[in-house]
């Protein structure tokens, strides 16, 4: 467990951020930040604004007030694709492939960022391009094999099961460089055997450097993995810090986990 | 493997002139190639980006008349007393003419309609087709409007020093198509298995988790839309060139539909696709001429058209590759495979 320490530097920044779709206020004035090289967990209950904030933060959705800041660049108005390439990026929770192409040309898709050739190169297949073809392919080889999926290379993503084509999810935002890496419920209707695997593969993750915004509603798996944790409920903040602090925050307990709060303690407690 | 394949494909349509000496038969070749090559064309838009141009023919048109008004030379009043003219040039500088404008066109067309697209990409693309072809009806200063553009010089090539070929003949004719086509099916190969290609499967295939990766949408189909365009220009002052007159008819709709026809039946997103429904949907109607009356030629036609979509919804190449073990290994992940799938491409 990394204990908070100010001198990591602020990967991402979320200031006095409010939402309001109509007249519904999904978010109010929320207001925290991922330092570089954590693994934060965004919680809450169903309806807490988890979706909404996980959205504001890659961009896909403006919000209303306040702003989400990216190592100090303002994310305001930049497109979703200008905004991978600055590093960040997501993953999704249900179409989380290119379901027709196979597992390894995933990756290469996830690979474009890198291995941009002039068109010119590309189309008359100069050396340049072929070179660039090669590296990408070699690359994308090797994360197939890092993500474990090496046997599955050749198939169809569309063809593989839900556990797996969250792997290829990762692998292909993994291909394209992340600095920071949002994972949306990521291990969501995945046993517990593919929910510790994916929890390893987490840590990995982090270890290679990229940091981790996780939004996710699996409790054991975000007490066990996270190095902090935002609890959110109708969108508010009402609880931030280390997972010890989180299981013993009254104000958690009651408003997040609710009645029964003694058995899922106790389940957390024996998971982690 | 498969490279070999396209290199026999090849080989066998250069040798067609040898055994095949009936010019009639060889001119349904030639127009076959020059609408296969505009099929190629609206392939790489409707099969690798998923986005129907169903005024493609704008472009092909576009290509013959620029082509042809390159090499005829115009005198076109623009104001009072003003006027612009234009001496003729070698067909050659038209033909690039044309893919550059057309090319052009492509671009706007898709600056236009790309931030929206789907259905309203169809809508720009015919609006812009059936605009294009009343200026061509009624600017009759520049386009001679019906009466038509007559006279249009063949194609010369050669270089200054060593000499002049004017492509007059229909042997010359077929074998510049078959260069133009198979220069065409290289590039689109190439393209569309580089990474601006497997940028606009992964468009078409999941928009947002393409977007989340760093793929620029607006970049990437109006890319495509140019090159699109850009192609069926060329195809478009092929065809100004070898038939020596056009008129606004070449902006039928009916144009696109057979291009629409001859993808879709061969296998939309398959290289080889266009070329195949090519050729049975432009030879088609030579075969039919002799035992039938036109209006049972058509029906025969459309007959075709459903059985083989009947059969083979995902088109005849894509169905039947497979089969003959011809399918093109993707994704395959040891360094032999690496050095396959290059030659592959």
């Amino acid at each position: 467990m990394t204990v908070q320490s100010n001198s990591r530097e602020t990967m991402l920044s979320v200031e006095n951020v409010a939402m309001q779709f109509g007249g519904l206020v999904a978010l109010s004035d929320l207001n925290f930040s991922v330092r570089e090289g954590e693994i934060l967990s965004l919680i809450g209950p169903n309806g807490a604004g988890k979706t909404t904030a996980f959205n504001l933060m890659t961009g896909f959705l403006t919000p209303t007030r306040g702003t989400v800041k990216y190592r100090g660049t303002a994310l305001k108005g930049l497109k979703s694709h200008e905004i991978a390439d600055l590093g960040l990026i997501r993953t999704f929770q249900r179409t989380s492939v290119f379901p027709r192409d196979t597992v390894f040309d995933n990756v290469l898709i996830g690979l474009h960022r890198q291995g941009k050739v002039s068109l010119l190169d590309a189309m008359l297949g100069l050396p340049r391009a072929r070179a660039s073809e090669r590296a990408q392919r070699e690359r994308a080889a090797e994360l197939v094999r890092w993500i474990g999926l090496e046997a599955r290379a050749n198939d169809l993503a569309g063809s593989l099961s839900y556990g797996e084509q969250r792997l290829v999810g990762v692998a292909l935002a993994l291909a394209a460089q992340p600095k920071m890496l949002l994972l949306d419920e990521p291990v969501s209707g995945m046993n517990a055997s593919e929910t510790h695997t994916f929890v390893q593969l987490i840590r990995n993750i982090r270890d290679r450097g990229v940091t981790i915004l996780l939004v996710e509603h699996d409790m054991p798996m975000v007490m066990g993995v996270s190095d902090r944790i935002v609890v959110l409920n109708y969108g508010r903040i009402i609880a931030e810090g280390t997972p010890d602090v989180i299981r013993n925050d009254p104000a958690v307990i009651e408003a997040y986990l609710g009645q029964g709060a003694r058995q899922v303690s106790k389940k957390v407690a024996a998971h982690a | 493997m498969n490279r070999i394949v396209t290199l026999l494909c090849l080989l066998i349509f250069a040798s067609v002139p040898l055994w095949l000496q009936d010019p009639y038969l060889l001119n349904a070749l030639i127009t076959t190639g020059i609408f296969i090559i505009a099929a190629m064309s609206l392939n790489l838009l409707l099969g690798f980006t998923g986005q129907l141009s169903l005024g493609h023919v704008a472009f092909f048109g576009i290509g013959a008349y620029v082509s042809a008004l390159t090499a005829l030379g115009f005198d076109v009043p623009i104001v009072g007393d003003f006027h612009v003219v234009h001496v003729p040039w070698p067909p050659v500088i038209g033909f690039v003419l044309a893919i550059l404008i057309s090319g052009f066109c492509g671009y706007l067309v898709g600056r236009l309609s790309f931030s929206v697209r789907g259905a309203y990409f169809v809508i720009v693309t015919i609006s812009f087709a059936e605009v294009v072809r009343l200026v061509a009806l009624n600017w009759v200063e520049l386009t001679q409007g019906p009466l038509a553009l007559t006279n249009i010089p063949s194609i010369t090539i050669g270089l200054p020093g060593l000499g002049y070929l004017v492509l007059k003949t229909k042997l010359q004719n077929y074998y510049l198509v078959l260069a133009v086509a198979a220069l065409s099916y290289f590039l689109i190969a190439r393209l569309v298995h580089s990474h601006y290609g497997r940028a606009m499967r992964g468009l078409m295939e999941n928009e947002t988790l393409a977007v989340a990766v760093g793929i620029d949408v607006t970049r990437t189909l109006t890319l495509a839309a140019i090159i699109s365009a850009g192609i069926a220009g060329a195809a478009g002052s092929l065809y100004a060139h070898y038939i020596r007159i056009i008129d606004p008819d070449v902006f039928a709709f009916i144009t696109t539909v057979t291009m629409v026809i001859m993808v879709v039946s061969g296998g939309k997103g398959s290289l080889a696709g266009p070329v195949v429904g090519g050729v049975i949907f432009g030879l088609l109607p030579v075969f039919l001429r002799p035992i039938m009356p036109p209006e049972a030629q058509w029906i025969t036609y459309g007959g075709v058209l459903i059985a083989i979509l009947f059969v083979l919804p995902r088109g005849i190449v894509p169905t039947l590759a497979p089969l003959l073990g011809l399918a093109r290994k993707r994704g395959a992940t040891s360094a032999k495979a690496i050095d396959v799938a290059e030659e592959g491409a």
